[in-house]
């Protein structure tokens, strides 16, 4: 079924053994949209972003790529490159120098010729400020330098959009501080971003749409400040604030 | 015992470089056999990965020296005949592919699933991330029980002495029945066994430690 939009999720469902952790996902996602899914931990929020590229294949409902069915298509790894994947615990080859990770799905899988990819590999280490990091090894990156190699290895890939899973769930303050700054630049310049986070600032300067899930299902979704001022329910309130207490407003 | 050593060292060097050449073929080799063992005993589908389990169990469940005399004395009744150090190499490629096998299981599976993942998730096909991400950090990982592999080997290579194999122990043995000094020879043999694998010891330690990843481990 035809849709406009660059990303289309309809009736998405996902079980571990008995357990519905996603019971009937639907949203949409536009080009140079930010849209950002808070919830209670076990609610599937991962779940949905590792449905989306399939390294955890959905059991029902569909998933479009610009129109494209990428819930059954057999080519998924030419989808993976299409989007990008920031994980939570970083997900580094920890075998290769920052340089290497960016440049290693250049070279292997758009076969793109070396010298060209650690041109671009530079690039997009110097555009998340890590130019000066590229020959280190991830173990001797701090966690904040990590994730930001992540991020450029996902962008080097020219995606059409990048999912963040917790991002900086495995970060202090101030490194979980340098991460989202990089992600409000990408914001800004237009790339399109599906984010999992308990970063409410973030959520509230950067998201054209937060989603509130719970149990499997979308509690509530729309505007951020709409969400936070006047939700129309009560649990919405109940959650952002509480996240609010944790996490602190952020910085603008 | 330098006697023994400056009158007899052209026959057990040569006996020695038979050994050598031997152990470094069949470790060699049996590495990269033990990597398609244990690839596909942990990425194969469900029959590869049941008939990989099936062999290492009967080679690592049976006497080296058996698998040996099957290669070189049971053969030929099917018309198939190896020479005494052919049949030496193939025996122990066999041999020790199922036990780096084993190594190499474990390593490869000590290397984060996290790190698949990341490999698919840039698009790349599951081959593609076992060869350019996993295992270039489980052969890493492996090279300590690979070192104790080829120190293994190269005691073990005197089984082929059984066949006449012209190996070091073979030449020791000769000598020996010649000159009756049993206590020297074997001595002196045992020395140089203990020399070149103090030599390849070190020269493996050096190499893992130039390979090994800055900063994750190895790090002494």
């Amino acid at each position: 079924m035809p849709t406009s939009h660059l990303l289309k999720i309809e009736d998405l469902h996902h079980s571990f053994g008995k357990e519905e952790v996603l019971k009937g996902i639907s949203f949409s996602l536009d080009k140079g949209e930010t849209k950002v899914i808070v919830g209670p931990s076990g609610t599937g929020k991962s779940t949905i972003l590792n449905n989306i590229i399939r390294l955890v294949p959905p059991k029902r409902g569909k998933i479009y790529l610009e129109d494209v069915e990428i819930t059954s298509t057999k080519k998924i790894n030419e989808i993976r490159q299409q989007i990008g994947f920031v994980f939570q615990d970083f997900g580094l080859f920890n075998h290769l120098t920052a340089k290497g990770n960016v440049m290693i799905g250049l070279t292997k899988v758009k076969k793109m010729d070396k010298k060209e990819a650690e041109e671009l590999a530079m690039f997009e280490l110097d555009r998340v400020g890590l130019k000066d990091f590229a020959d280190s090894y991830p173990s001797q990156l701090s966690g904040g330098q990590a994730q930001r190699v992540g991020i450029a290895r996902a962008l080097a890939m020219q995606p059409k959009l990048i999912l963040f899973d917790e991002p900086t769930s495995s970060l202090d303050p101030e490194l979980t501080g340098e991460v989202l700054r990089v992600m409000k630049s990408l914001a800004e310049e237009g790339m399109t971003m599906l984010v999992v986070t308990h970063e409410m600032g973030f959520a509230r300067s950067v998201a054209d749409e937060l989603i509130f899930m719970e149990g499997g299902n979308i509690v509530e979704q729309g505007d951020p400040e709409k969400l936070f001022n006047n939700p129309e329910h009560k649990r919405t309130k109940e959650f952002l604030f509480q996240l609010v207490d944790l996490y602190g407003e952020g910085e603008e | 015992m330098l006697d023994i050593f400056l009158n007899y060292y052209p026959v057990l060097f040569k006996g020695l470089a038979v050994t050598v050449l031997i152990t470094i073929i069949s470790c060699f080799s049996g590495t990269v056999f033990g990597v398609f063992l244990s690839l596909g005993k942990i990425y194969g589908n469900k029959l590869v990965s049941n008939l990989v389990t099936a062999f290492i169990a009967v080679i690592r469940g049976t006497p080296l020296l058996v698998q040996l005399f099957i290669i070189y004395y049971g053969l030929p009744a099917y018309g198939v005949n190896f020479s005494p150090i052919t049949a030496a190499v193939i025996s122990f490629i066999i041999n020790s592919g199922a036990y780096q096998a084993e190594y190499l299981r474990g390593s490869i599976q000590s290397v984060s699933s996290g790190q698949l993942k990341a490999a698919l998730s840039i698009g790349m096909t599951k081959w593609q991330g076992i060869f350019h991400i996993i295992l270039p950090q489980a052969l890493r990982r492996v090279i300590p029980a690979w070192t104790n592999e080829f120190i293994y080997m190269i005691k073990y290579s005197s089984l082929a002495y059984v066949i006449g194999a012209k190996e070091l122990m073979t030449e020791a043995k000769l000598i020996a029945s010649r000159n009756y000094q049993f206590f020297n020879v074997y001595l002196v043999t045992a020395l140089i066994y203990l020399v070149v694998i103090i030599i390849f010891v070190y020269f493996f330690n050096r190499f893992e430690k130039k390979v090994a990843i800055p900063g994750f481990d190895f790090e002494r």
